[in-house]
């Protein structure tokens, strides 16, 4: 039995959390909360710097080609710090998106840009408030060119490149295609929008006329996106454990300060259960996410059930552990100034932006019914 | 990552089976079992053949030392045998309390004379030993008990009168011995008045009365004591270190984290779910319903999961982390959920205990969960102990601490 990461793979993890302890603490998350800036740059650079972009890019093009679970690791440890860098969009999606439907001249062309750090990616789905589907995507995609409006698009303003979920005619789940396109182009617009997490930018970007390429066959975009997103959902729930166990701890340090009637609040059942519920949701959601880790490195057949269960059970850890942090702080975790707030707007981030919980619970339904067919 | 043996752990495997298959009769599917009733004398009967087997193999307590009868092996390879045996039809859970609790009990604190006149019985099945722990009035706070054990006589060496009450002690009507711990002096805060004892179920003044649970099953009992002697040899440990000792009994919990749970679960329900028709169709089609299997999936693949976290550390040879504290906080209320939603799904006949899915399975496990989420530790004292040695959070105020047993409750 061997159901754990290795010495090597726990020392990157230390190391990546040692970086970020030291130069991504809660005033860098509160710097891109308050201010312009698209991302942490100084953050993101120092995570170039450690090669952290190349980590699952093959050596062939520009990576340093190791396993999923060492971009597990990394991944838990920027949710930890809910640090506000490109790693969702660019390391995981972008980047996964690439290896799994690139040609050899897309991924010659772009991994070892996004490897050095010199490229972001990114991934444009949504189209307004509603669960994108083939039959509600309205942007089109036809000879060479991209037309049409994706919002919200996380890191969409820094992001050097964007792969767009676009109509190409065809019928059913073959409506839609993945199609690369170069976001430095006069016939792409970006437009910065507001939303619940400041800490992460999010753009409305709108194309006409743009020059784009297919990414992957045509029509193969939606089998395409719930293979991207199986391997997106393990390397989310590394991150939702990750901030997560913030939160937690973050509850647990106050309760143990703050004094009321007399005592320290984490002294009072009501807190101590409600933490202890915190620790057994993330147990839940530390198991299940190694098993799809472990799924995800081996190209096991059990990956698409494995990923369901990692990302159910890491979203509800999350937003438990975070909303809860800010009950226990009490009126002080209400505030501007309190640091609650990162991971409460981080978890439901997350929560949504690669599908709700309520719609992986019926894929994962849906996969076990598959799977005890077989 | 895989959840392969190393090389030394499948030759034990490969052993474990080999002597298995030679030796028991394999199940025919995992849900056969020979746990249900432990009340039956003929089962005891067989449970007591089984485990002399496997004693004289060397199974029966891998994890002792060879002095004791064990084969001072590391604890993976006791759950790689419980794993085994768990695929064979054998009567199992009549000495788990014994040599998982009592027997450690007594090697810490007994005479060596004693440990040679009872260890190897226990072992072999051949004596049946039980915890004499909780009282009416102390069940979480099983520090409270008020059995008094006061001494027979003058001099160091008087012996001692034990009168009270026990209750819920597993197996007491079927036990040959059993620890026992008491109140000596109820002059003093209560954890430094108590003293643990051992004794033969059969000395003069005990009294067995099975209880009958709400489940049906009469597993535990009530234990009465009057005016029991028994000689101050029978002390374990110091006059007013009962607690100290009896803590050295609930560390000693057996190994069953490599377990499969067993009983009815996502499989059994989905099939029923198939099974159901509901005003839009079949329940599996139901978005509510999938929401629900989704959950208890999550949780049951979690759990699994957690436990081969755990088996990892055993088998690498490192003390595992807390994670398996998680456990039976998940396990008991989703069973009694799981046993509810079930019995919905059935409609009226859900309460019924003939004629539906599964012999009544999921209505005997809503049953069983009300109890499975006190025994061994109510839910609550759980996550007070999750709380407290995993996050590091304060006790709870002893309003106790410092006040004589025997003013306890009285207006002060």
């Amino acid at each position: 039995m061997n159901f754990d990461f290795s010495d090597d793979q726990k020392l990157l993890k230390e190391q990546v959390r040692k970086f970020l302890a030291d130069k991504c603490p809660a005033k860098v998350v509160r710097r891109v909360l308050d201010g312009p800036e698209t991302h942490a740059d100084d953050v993101w650079k120092g995570l170039v710097d450690l090669g952290v972009p190349g980590i699952g890019i093959p050596e062939e093009y520009g990576g340093s080609g190791l396993s999923p679970l060492e971009v597990c690791v990394v991944a838990e440890e920027i949710g930890r710090a809910a640090a506000p860098v490109p790693f969702d969009t660019s390391v995981v999606l972008a980047t996964e998106a690439l290896k799994l439907a690139g040609s050899d001249a897309q991924k010659k062309k772009w991994l070892p840009e996004l490897a050095s750090g010199k490229a972001i990616g990114t991934l444009a789905i949504a189209e307004g408030p509603q669960p994108p589907k083939p039959r509600n995507i309205r942007t089109m995609f036809g000879g060479g060119r991209l037309n049409g409006r994706k919002v919200p698009v996380t890191d969409g303003e820094a992001a050097t490149f964007a792969i767009v979920l676009a109509n190409t005619g065809g019928t059913g789940d073959r409506a839609v295609s993945l199609v690369l396109v170069d976001l430095k182009q006069a016939a792409v617009a970006k437009k910065r929008v507001d939303t619940i997490d400041p800490t992460r930018k999010h753009a409305e970007l709108t194309f006409k006329d743009a020059t784009a390429e297919l990414l992957g066959g045509e029509g193969e975009g939606w089998r395409m996106l719930e293979r991207l997103y199986d391997a997106a959902a393990v390397y989310f729930a590394f991150a939702q454990v990750g901030g997560a166990e913030a939160a937690m701890w973050m509850a647990r340090d106050y309760a143990l300060q703050r004094q009321a009637f007399g005592r320290a609040i984490g002294s009072y059942q009501a807190i101590k259960h409600k933490l202890a519920d915190c620790y057994v949701k993330l147990e839940l959601a530390r198991s299940n996410a190694y098993y799809g880790a472990m799924m995800l490195s081996e190209g096991g057949a059990d990956l698409a059930v494995a990923a369901a269960a990692a990302r159910i059970a890491a979203t509800e850890a999350y937003d438990f552990a975070a909303k809860e942090n800010i009950q226990t702080h009490g009126g002080i975790g209400f505030t501007w100034e309190a640091d609650t707030q990162f991971h409460y707007r981080r978890s439901r981030l997350m929560a949504l932006s690669i599908g709700g919980p309520m719609a992986w619970k019926d894929k994962l339904v849906s996969r076990l019914e598959q799977k005890n067919a077989a | 990552m895989d959840f392969n043996d190393t090389a030394e752990e499948a030759a034990f495997r490969k052993e474990v089976r080999t002597w298995l298959e030679a030796n028991a009769t394999r199940k025919s599917d995992d849900k056969q079992s020979f746990r249900a009733r432990n009340d039956d004398p003929e089962l005891l009967k067989k449970a007591k053949e089984w485990q002399d087997k496997k004693a004289k193999a060397g199974y029966a307590r891998i994890t002792w030392p060879k002095e004791f009868g064990g084969r001072g092996g590391s604890p993976i390879l006791q759950v790689i045998y419980q794993q085994e045996e768990a695929n064979y039809l054998v009567p199992l859970g009549f000495f788990d309390i014994g040599l998982g609790m009592c027997i450690p009990t007594m090697m810490a604190y007994a005479k060596p004379e004693q440990l040679t006149r009872y260890v190897k019985p226990a072992l072999h099945g051949q004596e049946v030993w039980c915890q004499l722990f909780s009282e009416p009035a102390a069940g979480s706070d099983v520090a409270g008990i008020r059995t008094r054990a006061e001494r027979d006589g003058d001099g160091p060496d008087a012996g001692w009168v034990i009168n009270g009450q026990k209750v819920w002690t597993s197996g007491a009507h079927y036990c040959d011995f059993g620890i026992v711990i008491t109140r000596t002096d109820p002059n003093v805060p209560k954890h430094a008045g108590l003293t643990m004892f051992f004794l033969d179920m059969k000395t003069p003044g005990v009294e067995v009365r099975p209880i009958k649970q709400m489940s049906g099953g009469a597993n535990f009992n009530e234990v009465f004591f009057t005016d029991v002697r028994i000689p101050d040899s029978q002390r374990l440990g110091k006059v007013g270190e009962g607690w100290k000792a009896a803590l050295t009994t609930l560390m000693n919990e057996r190994l069953a984290v490599g377990l499969p749970s067993g009983g009815l679960d996502i499989d059994e329900l989905m099939e029923l779910a198939r099974d159901t028709d509901l005003d839009d169709g079949p329940a599996i089609r139901n978005q509510q319903v999938r929401g629900k299997i989704a959950d208890w999936y999550v949780q049951q693949q979690g759990l699994k999961l957690t436990r081969y976290r755990t088996l990892t550390a055993l088998s690498k040879g490192q003390t595992p982390g807390p994670e398996s504290s998680i456990i039976k906080i998940v396990a008991a209320p989703k069973m009694q959920d799981m046993g509810a939603f079930a019995m919905e799904l059935m409609g009226h006949a859900g309460i019924m205990k003939e004629d539906v899915p599964h012999a009544a399975g999921f209505q005997a496990q809503w049953i069983a969960g009300a109890g499975f989420r006190i025994a061994g530790g109510t839910d609550e004292i759980l996550r007070n102990i999750v709380a407290e040695r995993v996050l590091g959070l304060p006790a709870d105020i002893r309003v106790d601490k410092d006040i004589a047993f025997n003013k306890l409750g009285k207006a002060s």
